[in-house]
């Protein structure tokens, strides 16, 4: 394994008496794919808001390149190179797919106000090529000047997905990318998140119940279960070890 | 046939060129208002410019940022306090117009610090109490406010042998066009994409990048700047300034004004101004109705019509667009 492009150590977060993570050791290579799986209220969810700032974590460290994303705010994190999806997803519902894809790359913008009041629009003009490129990539033509609310839901997590990777991330989580699609529609995400890889070379962290996504995408599995990492390893072993089945079956 | 050949056309201020031979005329047409309008028209035509510089601001900020403020009189009074005195040491009127912009912008920058911390109507009650608080300031301390007899303004010396009402008119016009023209600029641009980001999905917005702190500032900092012009050119035109200018019912009007003409939108804004100044203008001598109407009007926004009369507008203009089909 090359060097670690994301370090989580004993990550602890505690909410009052409730504890949400107990420790957690994480690390994700260059070019990788991990999946997290675990039952619900197991952390998942909080180790993604950990890494992207947005919950400040209780004790432990979280590096990316070596460098400590603690203490930032998420919109710095995300400068650093991490972009994301929400389980729930979080779309600006009052723009078109186009402005959500634009504001992924807000970022990028050279932001200089006199250019906003004086109409100056050449920035606009090279961030939108690249938009573009995203909206081919996952086929969001007919989409692209409708506003959200009144897209389908599968088109929204598709816009989603598309305005995380406008951010031009070194790093994406995704937080449960194919749940509540139909089948068809799951195979198409799972097509797009490995050919992003690919093409714009992201390192993909993944949360996900849907045991069959996560184990065709993923080459490492790391399974969680109340705030505490079970086991990791290839998906095929962590799906027989014993503390795996209970944790998702019950005992015996 | 509508067909878009370049991504810069399609960032284009009036894409079409019907409309925009249209909008040209109807601009011309305002301009030369003085030439072939009534006399009476000139002032109430002044007053619908300045109001409408300061719904623009309070719709930047309600509209697209949606950080609600009760606060408006408060940045007003600055704004139009600082350029009396201002004036009245002299100092030409742009130079005048300029601070007071600049001061009330500041001011609204430091108001905007609980924005990061307070929403809803949280952030409506801390406003409020910077407007009242603001109001007594000005109403208390003589200094500021030029004591019991209040503060006069020299009058604009008009220039080019134009009468005053003429030239007033023109150059309020003017400084109309030129803030309702940066508005448009603004919010179609980086900034006015990251307001409306911020009011959809704070969360979804900072986790794309969008610094939080920065924007919600930025929104407050812009909108009082607007509200400190509008201050400013009230000042000049009433010509007199007192502390009780600026009550909450100021701030109310502004509601009304933005309601009325449709949240989230420009031209909205400009016609919900023409609506506060110019519908109570028409009743005369039943003054007392005005408030009743006002109410009646918000309901009737608020239950038939959410986008106002922008709402109206948009819909006429798809109806022309269609026609004769549908």
């Amino acid at each position: 394994m090359g060097a670690g492009l994301l370090e989580v150590q004993h990550l602890a977060l505690r909410f009052g008496g409730i504890t949400a993570l107990a420790g957690v050791d994480l690390s994700i290579a260059e070019g990788e794919t991990l999946a997290v799986i675990g039952p619900n209220g197991s952390g998942k969810t909080s180790l993604m808001n950990c890494i992207t700032g947005l919950y400040r974590p209780t004790a432990g460290s979280i590096r990316l390149r070596g460098e400590s994303l603690l203490g930032l705010s998420p919109d710095a994190v995300t400068a650093r190179g991490v972009a994301r999806t929400f389980q729930n997803l979080r779309l600006f519902q009052h723009m078109t797919v186009l402005d959500n894809l634009l504001l992924g790359r807000h970022l990028h913008f050279r932001r200089r106000l006199v250019d906003a009041f004086v109409r100056r629009r050449g920035e606009e003009i090279r961030h939108r090529e690249r938009c573009e490129e995203i909206i081919e990539f996952l086929d969001l033509e007919p989409w692209r000047d409708q506003r959200v609310v009144g897209c389908a839901y599968g088109v929204q997590k598709r816009v989603e997905l598309g305005r995380a990777l406008c951010t031009e991330p070194k790093l994406l989580l995704l937080d449960e990318p194919v749940s509540g699609l139909t089948a068809e529609e799951k195979e198409e995400v799972s097509y797009w998140i490995h050919e992003a890889r690919g093409r714009f070379g992201v390192t993909v962290l993944l949360v996900e119940h849907d045991l069959r996504v996560a184990a065709r995408l993923a080459s490492r599995m790391v399974v969680m279960d109340r705030g505490e990492k079970l086991t990791e390893g290839p998906p095929a072993e962590v799906q027989k070890h014993p503390g795996v089945v209970r944790a998702y079956l019950g005992d015996q | 046939m509508d067909l878009v050949e370049t991504y810069r056309e399609e960032l284009r201020f009036v894409r079409k060129p019907i409309p925009r031979a249209l909008l040209l005329l109807l601009l011309l047409a305002l301009l030369l208002l003085p030439w072939w309008g009534p006399r009476a028209w000139l002032s109430r035509g002044s007053l619908v410019w300045l109001f409408a510089i300061g719904v623009i601001g309070q719709n930047l900020l309600i509209g697209y940022a949606g950080l609600v403020s009760f606060g408006q009189a408060g940045f007003l009074a600055v704004g139009a306090y600082t350029f009396g005195h201002l004036r009245i040491a002299g100092v030409p009127f742009p130079l005048a117009l300029a601070a007071a912009g600049g001061a009330a912008g500041l001011v609204g920058w430091l108001v905007g610090f609980p924005s990061l911390r307070l929403k809803g109507p949280y952030l409506a009650i801390a406003t409020l109490g910077f407007g009242t608080a603001t109001y007594q300031i000005f109403a208390n301390v003589e200094k500021l406010s030029g004591g019991r007899q209040g503060l006069g303004i020299p009058a604009l010396e008009p220039l080019f042998g134009l009468s005053r009402d003429v030239y007033v008119y023109l150059v309020y016009y003017l400084i109309f066009l030129l803030f309702t023209g940066a508005a448009y600029n603004l919010v179609s641009s980086y900034v006015g994409r990251s307001l409306v980001a911020v009011r959809d999905s704070d969360i979804a917005a900072e986790a794309m990048g969008v610094n939080l702190t920065r924007t919600k500032l930025l929104a407050f900092g812009i909108s009082s700047f607007y509200t400190g012009v509008h201050g400013a050119l009230m000042a000049q035109y009433l010509g007199h300034l007192e502390p009780q200018s600026f009550n909450i019912a100021e701030s109310l009007n502004f509601f009304v004004a933005v309601i009325v003409g449709g949240l989230a939108s420009v031209e909205g804004s400009v016609m919900g101004a023409a609506f506060t100044v110019l519908v109570p203008a028409l009743f005369g001598d039943f003054r007392w109705a005005v408030p009743v109407l006002f109410g009646a009007a918000i309901l009737g926004v608020l239950i038939f019509e959410p986008l106002g009369l922008s709402g109206i507008w948009l819909k006429a203009r798809l109806y022309f667009r269609m026609w004769p089909f549908r």
